[in-house]
């Protein structure tokens, strides 16, 4: 008898758990006529079931612009958030699929992005880090590769940046900043030394809000580097590539 | 006649006093709505929680396999990759990886001559890649399992130190990922590694391929 009684309680304590563990995923209630699911994460794995208007869902997980759900006979598969934008909550309001859009964007504050392009006419790959001050005004930090022919470089440097219109999509923006060059010349030329300079530049260019939490970033500047030679010697660099925001 | 007259007055009498009292029945009615009402209504607002949904589009892994450096034999190469995916189509990746190059056949031959140190046969790579999942789709494992599976075209600019050098490279290349559970993956792919190299006295470029299979994680 007291063993059935614990096996009683053990069973009640697993059914307990259980319903714990639904209430840990965000349920919803189809509103379109029908919704489909697919094996994977995206438009090219097939469709293997259909759930219908009123069926509640669970959200277990998502993958990029894909949702993976569990339909309340058990089933588990995929749907494109397009289709969860129908969908409403319990109490019959219209559910806000979670995601960034433009409205973030406009309200970012960090961001951090890689570009690559040509410095001086060598190969350049940076990476930058950016705090938004204002949503016109940022300050970033930038550290650049330069894979040359003759030499190699690494450039850090401090910028402010003036973003003109940051309620656009596509807005222009000036740089201002400065830094400093670390050159090393390559191992096969004789009779060369290392050598650090500071430097100064100005620039432009033009960003674009794309999608999520990315930007798409293209920018020219133009370099003094303060030689200790006679004369200062000038660099340009344009360069391109993906940034995202946190 | 007349008392048609007064059945008349009386009747306008009797309608108008009805319309009076109509009215101040009326503002007797919204003088009550003011007054708390007998029963207090008992709603409770549900308060809509949106449970936390877990995103899984990062990608972390290691992988191994076999390099070719161009006139420094096939070697052994072990890396670590990280990628993010933007959408079900487009992913970036960074990759970093090792390798020790071998004896080019000259110095075999020669027996002595080293044209290398050892550290300086120390290959080392990283790169940041854009990827495209061109063929998302499934791939069947007998009658009744089939995988998740995407191959993909990549391509990128990095950095090989080798030589005693840091060399400018792009890579590209194609993969296959199997997805058996959600959260795993196994890739297999091949990468070219293109950079230039004057260390035989000439400037030239190299292709460098890579062949190797990884285990990826999504969180």
């Amino acid at each position: 008898m007291r063993r059935l009684t614990l096996i009683v309680l053990l069973a009640q304590l697993w059914l307990c758990r259980a319903s714990l563990c639904e209430e840990r995923y965000q349920k919803v209630v189809i509103d379109d006529p029908f919704i489909e699911l697919h094996t994977g994460p995206g438009r090219g794995y097939p469709v293997f079931y259909i759930a219908e208007r009123g069926e509640q869902i669970s959200l277990l997980k998502e993958k990029t612009e894909w949702y993976k759900v569990q339909i309340e006979r058990g089933k588990q598969g995929w749907v494109h958030r397009d289709q969860l934008k129908t969908t409403l909550n319990l109490d019959g309001e219209p559910f806000n699929v979670p995601g960034l859009d433009f409205a973030d964007y406009a309200k970012r504050r960090w961001e951090s992005g890689i570009l690559y392009g040509s410095f001086g006419g060598a190969d350049g790959i940076s990476a930058y880090g950016s705090y938004n001050v204002t949503p016109n005004l940022a300050t970033e930090l930038w550290l650049t590769q330069v894979l040359g022919p003759f030499s190699d470089a690494t450039v850090a440097n401090v910028n402010i940046v003036h973003i003109m219109f940051p309620e656009w999509r596509v807005t222009p923006f000036f740089t201002l900043g400065a830094g400093a060059i670390h050159t090393k010349p390559k191992a096969t030329l004789v009779s060369t030394v290392d050598r650090t300079d500071s430097l100064a530049h100005v620039g432009f260019g033009v960003r674009t809000y794309l999608t999520r939490r990315f930007i798409f970033r293209a920018e020219y500047k133009t370099y003094v580097v303060f030689t200790s030679r006679n004369d200062n010697e000038e660099i340009r660099e344009w360069k391109a590539g993906l940034s995202f925001f946190f | 006649m007349e008392s048609r007259f007064v059945l008349l007055l009386l009747t306008q009498a009797v309608v108008l006093a009805g319309l009076t009292g109509c009215g101040r029945h009326q503002l007797a009615k919204t003088e009550d709505t003011s007054q708390p009402p007998v029963i207090e209504p008992d709603v409770q607002r549900r308060d809509v929680k949106v449970a936390k949904i877990d995103t899984e589009n990062w990608e972390v892994g290691f992988s191994a396999g076999e390099l070719s450096i161009e006139d420094f034999g096939v070697n052994t190469v072990a890396g670590l990759r990280f990628a993010y995916h933007i959408s079900e189509n487009f992913f970036l990746e960074g990759a970093g990886g090792r390798s020790t190059a071998g004896k080019t056949s000259f110095e075999t031959l020669s027996g002595a001559a080293e044209l290398l140190t050892d550290s300086e046969r120390q290959y080392t790579y990283y790169n940041v890649s854009f990827g495209y999942n061109i063929l998302p789709g499934e791939a069947f494992i007998g009658k009744n399992h089939a995988w998740n599976t995407a191959t993909y075209l990549i391509g990128g600019v990095g950095e090989t130190t080798f030589a005693g050098d840091n060399r400018f490279t792009v890579n590209f290349g194609m993969g296959i990922r199997l997805i058996p559970l959600d959260w795993l993956a196994v890739h297999a792919d091949v990468r070219d590694h293109i950079f230039d190299i004057d260390l035989l006295g000439v400037q030239k470029r190299t292709h460098n391929l890579e062949l190797g299979v990884g285990l990826t994680f999504f969180f």
